[in-house]
């Protein structure tokens, strides 16, 4: 089979099993909130999330019926060949999973105000790339939900206030998204670089699983205390109040501008989708979020 | 906090027993309306036109499902519930007009809702945002489809529904609204966070 064709099949099976089969940490994380939440309601909303993930991974429909706007991730292997046929192959596999998962369609022409019908259009799927040692392409989806998306938020700092500001404004802007973004969150915390580098450094955070904190323990530890604080905010699963507003917070940064402290905050719903496999140049194929059923 | 099981049409008596945080579940008739179809009812209500069914004491679903044709029946595939805020312009003469008990969403209602709800005795149900699969699990049949001119998410979904839940209730008949409730707690958490952090408020 050709490079592309493996790709493209690889890559439906990506999106078929993120649309209907949470990663592992991410339903951890779940059963975890139910255990120790202690508000009611909150309680009862992480039942029902646990029931409903539990029910889509066994009749293999999509966990939310927003399957998200379509995000790869690609580490390519400086050694691999042909990978100009790639970007093909993502835009034939969205379309073949749109179909075949099946995915909503949720892509609109914002000039013509008209749904595509195949989740791909100009730009989207968005590609994400990265070249790396060796001779294996990485392959990462994210579908991404719209209720969450629609509060990610960005701003450019003070430098003089620091790491402190930086706190307040991503528990401000929790507080502020309350029961859209589909509590508990993932949050993905970046600052520094310039606007654009702070987003992507914050979208990207949100594919670290939740039990790997940053390999810095400084980070590390801004990231336990953000947990922590945005705990205390009281919004709770679905904003019915409790204890767990979001499962966890990845962060990560880049060094700014002497006149700039851009910080982004990027937020994921429960349904935190990725799926991830790796192609191997003797055409192996290794899952690594998920098992391949 | 107490457990519900409630079967359509709903009484006025049954629905103020309901008090916020209580858990109800719902059997019988429920009827997806959005934007659209919550504006064309109250079209046809100054018009004096008749609705397609009745929908007194009927639940409100506000969703928008993916729903697939097998021979010549419908199935639901996936059925949250849609952010209901946006439906906060129709609902308080919605509620009036066709005495409707439940209105099913996510994120909850503003105040307008709210009073209508305390004056005609009807109550907002949240359901679990993005938990599709459990959704179309509770609906056993479709009975119904009107004004799908409307199109696929925007049409009214007549549904049967079996223990359709669970939905806490958010928004009670006697001027009680949760998500109201939890607003002010969080605003009057925030000032002890801010100290935890070192933060100026």
């Amino acid at each position: 089979m050709s490079l592309e064709k493996t790709i493209e099949n690889v890559a439906v099976n990506l999106l078929r099993l993120a649309v209907t089969e949470l990663p592992r940490d991410v339903k951890e994380a779940l059963r975890n909130a139910y255990q120790e939440e202690t508000s009611e309601a909150g309680k009862t909303q992480l039942k029902a999330i646990l029931n409903n993930i539990e029910l889509a991974e066994k009749t293999r429909t999509p966990m939310c019926q927003d399957t998200g706007t379509i995000i790869f991730y690609i580490k390519a292997g400086a050694e691999v060949g042909q990978l100009d046929k790639i970007e093909n192959a993502l835009f034939n596999a969205t379309k073949r999973a749109t179909t075949e998962v099946p995915l909503r369609p949720n892509a609109v022409d914002p000039i013509q105000q008209k749904n595509t019908g195949d989740n791909t259009g100009r730009n989207i799927p968005y590609i994400n790339w990265e070249i790396v040692p060796g001779d294996i392409i990485e392959i990462t989806v994210m579908p991404k939900g719209g209720g969450s998306e629609n509060v990610c938020t960005m701003n450019m700092l003070v430098p003089g206030q620091g790491i402190k500001g930086l706190k307040k404004f991503v528990i401000d802007s929790v507080i502020k998204s309350g029961s859209k973004p589909c509590p508990p969150n993932i949050l993905g915390v970046a600052f520094g670089g310039g606007a654009d580098i702070a987003m992507k450094l914050a979208k990207n955070a949100l594919l670290r699983s939740l039990n790997q904190p940053h390999k810095d323990p400084k980070i590390a530890q801004l990231e336990k205390e953000l947990l922590d604080a945005v705990n205390q905010t009281g919004i709770g699963p679905m904003g019915l109040g409790g204890k767990f507003t979001v499962l966890g917070v990845n962060v990560d940064y880049a060094v700014r501008h002497p006149a700039s402290f851009p910080a982004a905050v990027a937020f994921n719903c429960w349904a935190a989708r990725r799926a991830t496999a790796q192609v191997r140049p003797d055409g192996q194929i290794k899952y690594l979020t998920h098992e391949l059923r | 906090m107490a457990t519900y099981k409630l079967t359509t049409p709903i009484s006025e008596e049954d629905i103020r027993k309901l008090r916020v945080n209580d858990v109800v579940y719902i059997t019988g008739t429920i009827v997806t309306a959005r934007d659209q179809a919550h504006k064309r009812a109250l079209q046809f209500h100054e018009e004096g036109k008749r609705l397609p069914l009745n929908l007194e004491g009927l639940a409100v679903f506000h969703c928008g499902p993916i729903v697939k044709k097998e021979g010549d029946k419908w199935v639901i595939v996936a059925a949250g519930p849609t952010t209901s805020t946006r439906m906060d312009i129709f609902e308080d003469d919605f509620i009036k007009n066709f005495k409707t008990r439940i209105i099913i969403g996510k994120g909850g209602m503003g105040k307008r809702t709210t009073k209508a709800m305390q004056r005609y005795g009807a109550i907002y149900g949240a359901f679990t945002g993005g938990a599709a699969v459990l959704a179309a699990k509770a609906i056993k049949n479709v009975k119904a489809v009107e004004w799908f001119d409307l199109g696929m998410p925007e049409a009214l979904w007549i549904l049967e529904a079996e223990e359709f839940g669970p939905l806490t209730v958010a928004i009670d008949s006697h001027g009680n609204n949760l998500f109201e409730d939890i607003k002010q707690k969080t605003q009057g958490n925030l000032n002890a966070i801010y100290k935890k952090l070192g933060i100026e408020p």
